[in-house]
């Protein structure tokens, strides 16, 4: 992943752009979809998904085993992977094992986090992201920038110049013509590939069916047309029924990108070829243990809380520090790699909410942001922070003492901060904040005045 | 201890459950009571929405001809034949088709419905259904089943849409009229 960079992201104007309009269009229509005209049910929608969530994550040993002896019932296998190293050893050696050259991939954020694609390669086997913007990224050497829309950031130029580069392609102007240049590489990779691998949507333990969700039809071309089908999944993403996807498919890519359905809805319980399925605990179980904030685990990831957040819109995808951005990321990534991993990440929120208020298994962003901000805080008190506040405890309850500081502070207040904190840590603090030139009277002062 | 018993044992001690508990009832099942009148014309209006193309016919006859017309001189292939590279259209039927979201429901889908650029799926009129919560009513459901909304599509380059990136960029619903609109027990085969 690239070395955050803030300031660059802010000041790149073409970027900015990108971000603002790709965000701003699929909340607009994620808005539209789920409106009380147009969906009178949501809200009933959200708590069942919630429920069912809750429910099954509470019971999720139960659900993990019937969800195994209904994929084992029917010729497949269930691979259990503590971490990312287990899964991507498993994958290899499956693949040296049968002779596999070259593997199709289509997006799986699971895959990411366990980075299986510099494993495979390491390992001298090709393997290829097939959904377009994942393709696109492939060839140029970056990551995903948004769960649902990798490569949002890319203008068609750019795209232009890296088919030219790695496809020797002539350049093009238009997405469709862009389009077709991949799905005419991309076809001949999914004709040699040995094996494919998907991510899954939904787990359905009653069935020991996958279910992946997708636009473009390259996860139903990676799941069927290979022999050999993996499906990586975190264990979180089990469900107990299969008439529980008609909860959770209202919701799913509405969410994410204000379609009804999404094109292609499978559901793969029997499949001809070999099959595989790769739980992975990679930090869940951990996260489970904390019951306040176990529901972060119910994500389906849509995305709808990067859309709609002020925080994702300004600073993109690649200022946060692991595969997981925007709201969701900032609750995730402490808690699957350790709060001390990156201690500041929850206070890099403005509160304002409207993660949970879009989120369509209502995961309550907000609240854990501030659990993760008090865990930090009494894991790691900062001593001068804590006096600061004891100090400021103490003055505001001795209101003699307090108006006489506060008079003496208007006095002693700088009108041009550049001058008078040119110095010390508060040039930091204020290199990104504006300091308000206080008032030549405080309001005590003025209310007294009044009262005369 | 294997990854397996590692990985259930941890769930077990973060849940406070031990090997063999019995667990509540899951939530009840959501399904919503769909119309069961105008389910044609709602079809038609949400895949005309997605830029499908949709002709109503009354005969098995006229569908021969409305393939005719949607072929229009391509090479197809029928089901239950596979596709091959070169294949510009594949012919289906379709178990169900949602009249909400103009979609097809294919039962054991194979590669015709995914391969070929164009796909021609001709379904009779009692095959719609209001929505896919009818078809979660079925027990048991299929061993693969894929439901297929409109063409297939991406907005990956600067968030522009475009129609055909692995599967087809074109679809053809032909819909043969089986029921008798006169009668009000209108019966589905659900």
């Amino acid at each position: 992943m690239k070395t955050p960079d803030v300031t660059a992201t802010l000041g790149d104007g073409k970027l900015q752009l990108a971000i603002y309009s790709a965000t701003a269009r699929l909340a607009d229509r994620r808005r539209e979809v789920v409106s009380l005209e147009a969906m009178p049910d949501y809200q009933q929608l959200r708590q069942h998904a919630h429920d069912i969530k809750k429910h099954t994550l509470d019971h999720l040993d139960y659900y993990l085993e019937q969800l195994e002896r209904n994929i084992e019932a029917r010729g497949g296998k269930v691979i259990w992977a503590k971490d990312g190293a287990e899964a991507c050893a498993f994958i290899q050696k499956l693949a040296r094992e049968r002779g596999v050259k070259v593997i199709v991939k289509s997006k799986s954020m699971t895959t990411e986090e366990i980075h299986l694609n510099e494993h495979l390669e390491a390992g001298g086997i090709e393997a290829v992201e097939t959904d377009l913007g994942e393709y696109i990224l492939q060839l140029s050497g970056e990551k995903p920038f948004h769960i649902i829309a990798p490569a949002l950031h890319k203008t068609i130029g750019d795209v232009s110049n890296i088919f030219e580069r790695h496809l020797h392609s002539q350049p093009e102007t238009s997405p469709e013509a862009l389009t077709k240049i991949a799905r005419i590489a991309l076809r001949e990779k999914f004709l040699e590939a040995g094996m494919g691998i998907t991510g899954a949507n939904f787990l359905v333990a009653d069935s020991g069916a996958i279910v992946l969700v997708e636009n473009e039809g390259n996860a139903r071309l990676s799941s069927t047309a290979p022999k050999i089908h993996v499906a990586v999944s975190g264990i979180e993403k089990i469900i107990p029924r299969a008439q529980d996807l008609a909860v959770f498919l209202k919701l799913l890519a509405r969410s994410a990108t204000g379609q009804p359905l999404s094109v292609y809805t499978s559901f793969l319980a029997a499949v001809p070829g070999e099959f595989y399925l790769v739980l992975l605990d990679n930090g869940r179980t951990r996260l489970l243990a904390d019951e306040s904030k176990r529901q972060s685990l119910y994500c389906i990831r849509c995305g709808a809380c990067l859309n709609n957040c002020p925080v994702y819109r300004k600073i993109g995808g690649y200022n946060y520090p692991w595969v997981y951005s925007g709201p969701i990321g900032k609750i995730l990534t402490p808690q699957f790699m350790g709060i001390e991993h990156d201690p500041w990440l929850p206070f890099a929120s403005s509160l304002c909410g409207a993660c949970g208020e879009v989120c369509p298994v209502k995961i309550e962003i907000p609240r854990i942001l501030l659990e993760l901000r008090s865990n930090k805080v009494s894991s790691s008190p900062d001593n001068v922070e804590l006096w600061s506040f004891k100090v400021w405890a103490w003055v505001m309850k001795h209101p003699k003492i307090y108006a006489k500081l506060a008079s003496a502070a208007l006095a002693a207040a700088p009108t041009d901060k550049d001058s008078f904190f040119a110095v010390g840590p508060l040039k930091n603090w204020l290199s990104q904040r504006d300091l308000p030139v206080p008032p030549a009277k405080s309001f005590r002062e003025l209310w007294k005045k009044r009262s005369k | 201890m294997t990854s397996r018993d590692q990985i259930l044992s941890s769930a077990r001690a973060a849940l406070n459950r031990r090997a063999g508990d019995s667990i509540p009832p899951p939530p009840p099942v959501l399904l919503r009571e769909g119309p069961k009148e105008l389910l044609i014309e709602q079809f038609k209006k949400a895949l005309e929405a997605l830029a499908g193309k949709v002709v109503v016919v009354k005969t098995p006859a006229e569908a021969e001809v409305a393939i005719d017309n949607a072929l229009n001189g391509r090479t197809f292939i029928r089901s239950p034949h596979e596709p091959t590279a070169a294949t510009e259209v594949g012919i289906t039927s379709a178990d169900y088709a949602l009249a909400d979201t103009g979609s097809l429901v294919i039962f054991e889908p194979t590669l015709l419905s995914l391969l070929p650029p164009c796909h021609i799926a001709v379904i009779k009129e009692s095959q719609i259904v209001a929505s896919l919560d009818d078809v979660f009513r079925l027990r048991p459901l299929p061993g693969s089943m894929v439901v297929i909304t409109g063409p297939s599509r991406t907005a990956d380059i600067e968030m522009r849409l475009v129609r055909g990136v692995h599967g087809p960029g074109e679809i053809h619903v032909i819909i043969i009229e089986d029921v008798t609109h006169s009668d009000s027990n209108t019966s589905h085969h659900l």
